[in-house]
């Protein structure tokens, strides 16, 4: 499903974020980035997101070269894709049902279609009963769990999540664990980077470790 | 199709609600755009006034002929029928000196005349030529002017091209001063249209995160301009109305002074929908290339 093959991400001013990076994820894997801060983990979700692009290298994923791809074509290749973000980039001017609602109206989905599959999604997330709230007045974990809703609201094939866990307490981040855990059970490749070993080791699936930008064993 | 329509209502009505957002800079905005689309519009409006009033008046020329004072009536007659006659004059009136003191006197003049112990006007002979060209009035001047019973001879054409070329200089304005305003005008709208896509700056970058097309960002914006400049060319209007409201009773009384009644009119339909069309337009132009570029530069790619 993702296959990047000798990608090196150099910044402007010369900093280097990946060096010469191979690493291959298969559809339904469960898969955990690790590594210190500036390791590298960001950056590579940013990659194959087609967020950033490498300055080497080949990245592909479901089949389409993303390094390559015209600006006309990303936003279409996006929607594949469910982004979750640490500072979990939730819109304070609307509603929680309409922030969910968004990613299902930038496809063209309306009306009650779209209302019953942002229910479900919320359901999944148990935040059904707060749609009519503002997202501000919700806690940190509560607005992870509208972010991940979000990005599952219109049932994509992969999940790119950056430290999901990083700015909640245990139970919180047991919560989020479970739910990511019960979509990758109905079979979604999840890439999931944390650098917090024991959630990793409670539940298991591949670790991929990187350090200063390169990997260190998967 | 129904996608597509629940999406550009969508949109109106995000457009509409900035415009909630903001009322305060949004009227400032739109009177902006009112006065300069007033400009060049009440300058236009003016010019057509004028060519109304002058209106009737073709830029036809004559020449006026003086015959000598002690020509008797009958040559100076002979000499009118024999330059009728000729080919390169259309036309020929001859007036004579009683007929021009009568026209004196119908004019309001008779107290002047009354004065007069005898009729100190000349015979008149007033030439309609065939040709207007220069030269051929030239030739046709010169050739009058050789008459031995010629005094004097005056082409009283000066005055009406004058006015022509004073109201060709005044559309030459009109157009200018057009371009310059309408330029103005998508400039104001890039402009408050740039003020906005920074305050909705997370908005953008989520959409385009989660796959919103350039399209999708775009329309609101879009609408926004496109409405910012349709309520300011009908403001521009009302501001004219107003304009043409305050200076109606002075226009009156000039009309008045030179006996004339002249009423001022506006903008007419065909008139008013291209100027609300094309202020329209800008606004959407220039609210697309400033997204465009905002666009550009918030790409992360």
């Amino acid at each position: 499903m993702i296959e990047l093959s000798d990608v090196t991400k150099r910044y402007p001013g010369g900093h280097e974020a990946l060096t010469s990076l191979n690493l291959t994820i298969q559809q339904g894997e469960l898969v955990f980035l690790t590594g210190h801060s500036g390791a590298g983990k960001s950056t590579l979700l940013k990659l194959i997101a087609a967020i950033e692009r490498p300055t080497t290298g080949n990245i592909v994923v479901n089949g389409q070269n993303v390094g390559r791809m015209k600006r006309p074509a990303l936003p279409f290749f996006r929607r594949n894709i469910g982004l979750i973000f640490q500072d979990h980039k939730l819109l304070y001017d609307r509603s929680v049902f309409d922030n969910v609602l968004l990613p299902l109206h930038i496809q063209g989905m309306t009306g009650s279609d779209a209302a019953k599959r942002v229910r479900a999604a919320l359901d999944k997330v148990g935040l059904l009963r707060k749609e009519k709230t503002r997202p501000i007045t919700l806690s940190g974990g509560e607005q992870q769990r509208l972010c991940i809703a979000r990005a599952i609201v219109s049932r994509p094939a992969l999940v790119l999540a950056d430290e999901p866990t990083a700015n909640l307490d245990d139970a919180y981040a047991r919560d989020i664990m479970d739910m990511f855990r019960a979509f990758n059970e109905v079979g979604v490749t999840l890439v999931i980077s944390t650098h917090d070993q024991e959630l990793i080791r409670r539940y298991g699936g591949r670790s991929v470790h990187l350090a200063y930008g390169k990997l260190v064993a998967t | 199709m129904k996608a597509w329509l629940t999406h550009h209502l969508h949109s109106l009505k995000i457009a509409a609600q900035r415009f909630r957002d903001a009322p305060l800079a949004t009227l400032f905005t739109i009177l902006v755009i009112g006065v300069a689309v007033a400009m060049p519009t009440s300058l236009y409006v003016l010019l057509s006034n004028l060519d109304r009033a002058a209106g009737g008046v073709k830029p036809q020329v004559e020449l006026t002929v003086f015959i000598k004072p002690d020509t008797p009536e009958r040559d100076s007659q002979a000499i009118a029928a024999s330059l009728a006659k000729q080919d390169d004059i259309a036309r020929v009136e001859f007036i004579s000196k009683a007929e021009g003191i009568k026209k004196l006197e119908a004019a309001g003049l008779s107290d002047i005349t009354a004065g007069l112990a005898e009729n100190p006007l000349p015979d008149t002979l007033v030439i309609t030529p065939r040709d207007n060209s220069p030269a051929a009035l030239d030739a046709l001047s010169s050739r009058l002017e050789s008459m031995d019973a010629t005094q004097r001879i005056v082409m009283d054409s000066d005055w009406i091209k004058r006015l022509t070329a004073l109201m060709d200089l005044g559309k030459n304005l009109v157009f200018l001063l057009a371009i310059l305003l309408g330029l103005a005008l998508a400039a104001i709208t890039a402009n408050t249209i740039r003020l906005q896509i920074y305050a909705q700056k997370d908005e953008i970058e989520v959409a385009q995160l989660i796959g919103a097309t350039d399209r999708f960002i775009r329309r609101p914006f879009l609408y926004y301009g496109g409405i910012q400049g349709l309520v300011g060319g009908i403001t521009g209007w009302l501001i004219i109305l107003l304009g043409a409201y305050f200076i109606e009773h002075s226009v009156a009384q000039v009309a008045a002074a030179y006996g004339a009644s002249f009423q001022l009119s506006g903008l007419s339909p065909t008139e008013l929908l291209p100027l609300l069309g094309l202020s329209t337009l800008l606004g959407w132009l220039g609210a697309y290339f400033s997204v465009n570029q905002a666009l550009r530069q918030f790409a992360s790619i």
